[in-house]
């Protein structure tokens, strides 16, 4: 309940001063544009749009997902919450904040891939969402506490996607492969090692991250 | 009636390799005021941030009994209320709305009378559906009061309290503060004479 308060709180703020929201829509609208205008007339790959995809995934998550712990440093406001909530509530109601940020994002760029992109085909829809369900749940563990990490630094917007790229590199390249099976039709039954990966990225990111954040919240 | 106290066990802080203090000991009761004065940078906001487990101690630890018994720092939260020049609110939610903020994410109902008690009593009540935005900076130090008193906490530390207060204001702090000083424990750091004059 406390932990949904935070996230109520989080969320009923982001309406109102469009901190992250309007980033990611930013983001995306231009790195879709600047990938159309590159592509011009040429015919690409099934494959290249899946691998675009988790690109444009990747650096739209970069450029958003941060905003969750930076806004309450830049607002000052870090120091009111460690008054009003636990390290855990408050890990907590961030993470609930991005996993809503990410499935909004993601299914905004996949929909714009799919009407874009004429050779962006899935031909095993339930393969590619299982990779999306638990792509998009990694990107939220690891986005929120890497955020976590680097909001008190100076150089926030450098050192996150840097701090960032070799803790997703594994997820990245899992959802890749199963983006790549999906495309391909292959049957769940045969892909069930990167799924297992994927779970397990996603269990191994979350307890680490609950161990971590007490220490990484103390200042 | 409340039994709080606060044991500091040899406090060390250091900033780098700067010392800032060097093994403080002191035990703080319930009922009663104290006042932490000293010049600028001598380490008074850095003592009540780590009375209130806002920043860790180099060396030593902080305990807070409640009733006899050691409580826990994860639950610490629920047992102060602090008021600081550097603690900000929300500026996009009205005074209301930040109040009902913070009574749910602590997880604890939402007391209206109380709220409109403490907004009455502080003169925001007809300014409690406004955004805290448009606040003065006075205006917003009387809000801090009242999120730190809301849920009625234990301990109720003072960093620089009555800084952009005007002498209404003032009087109303230090009416406040005895009052609630009858059962709890206050601490003051400050370095205005009046507010060290409440100490007990």
């Amino acid at each position: 309940m406390k932990t949904f308060s935070l996230f109520k709180k989080d969320w009923q703020s982001e309406l109102r001063t469009r901190y992250a929201i309007n980033a990611l829509a930013m983001f995306i609208l231009v790195t879709i544009s600047v990938i159309m205008f590159s592509i011009g007339s040429e015919k690409i790959t099934e494959y290249l749009t899946g691998g675009l995809l988790w690109v444009v995934i990747f650096f739209s998550a970069m450029s958003g997902l941060s905003r969750a712990f930076v806004s309450e440093e830049e607002r000052g406001t870090t120091m009111t919450l460690h008054l009003i909530a636990s390290p855990s509530t408050i890990f907590s109601g961030k993470l609930i904040f991005n996993l809503l940020l990410v499935f909004l994002m993601n299914f905004v760029i996949t929909f714009l891939f799919s009407v874009l992109f004429s050779s962006f085909i899935i031909k095993n829809f339930a393969l590619f969402a299982i990779a999306f369900l638990f792509g998009n749940i990694g990107i939220a563990i690891s986005s929120t506490i890497i955020a976590a990490i680097i909001s008190k630094a100076s150089s926030k917007g450098t050192l996150y996607p840097v701090l960032s790229f070799p803790i997703l590199l594994p997820l990245i390249l899992t959802l890749l492969e199963l983006t790549k099976f999906a495309m391909d039709g292959n049957s769940i039954g045969s892909s069930l090692v990167e799924i297992a990966v994927l779970v397990c990225y996603d269990v191994i990111m979350l307890t680490a991250s609950y161990l971590l954040f007490d220490f990484i919240w103390e200042e | 009636m409340t039994d709080y106290t606060v044991e500091l066990d040899n406090l060390v802080k250091y900033f780098g390799r700067r010392l800032i203090f060097n093994g403080i000991n002191f035990s703080f009761s319930a009922q009663n005021i104290y006042g932490i004065s000293g010049p600028n940078g001598s380490g008074k906001s850095t003592l009540v941030k780590i009375i209130a487990n806002l920043i860790s101690p180099t060396r030593g630890k902080v305990i807070h009994k409640n009733n006899l018994k050691e409580v826990e720092p994860v639950k610490l939260h629920n047992h102060i209320g602090f008021v600081a020049p550097y603690l900000f609110l929300y500026d996009e939610f009205t005074a209301e709305e930040n109040l009902l903020h913070f009574s749910n994410i602590r997880g604890i109902s939402f007391d209206k009378e109380r709220s409109d008690y403490l907004l009455n009593e502080l003169k925001l009540i007809d300014r409690k559906n406004d955004l805290v935005r448009g606040y003065s900076s006075g205006m917003k130090q009387r809000l801090k009061f009242i999120f730190a008193l809301l849920h009625q906490p234990k301990l109720i530390i003072l960093d620089e309290p009555t800084s952009n207060l005007d002498n209404p204001g003032k009087e109303k702090f230090y009416e406040l503060i005895k009052k609630e000083a009858k059962n709890n424990l206050v601490i003051i750091a400050s370095n205005e004479d009046s507010d060290i004059a409440l100490c007990s």
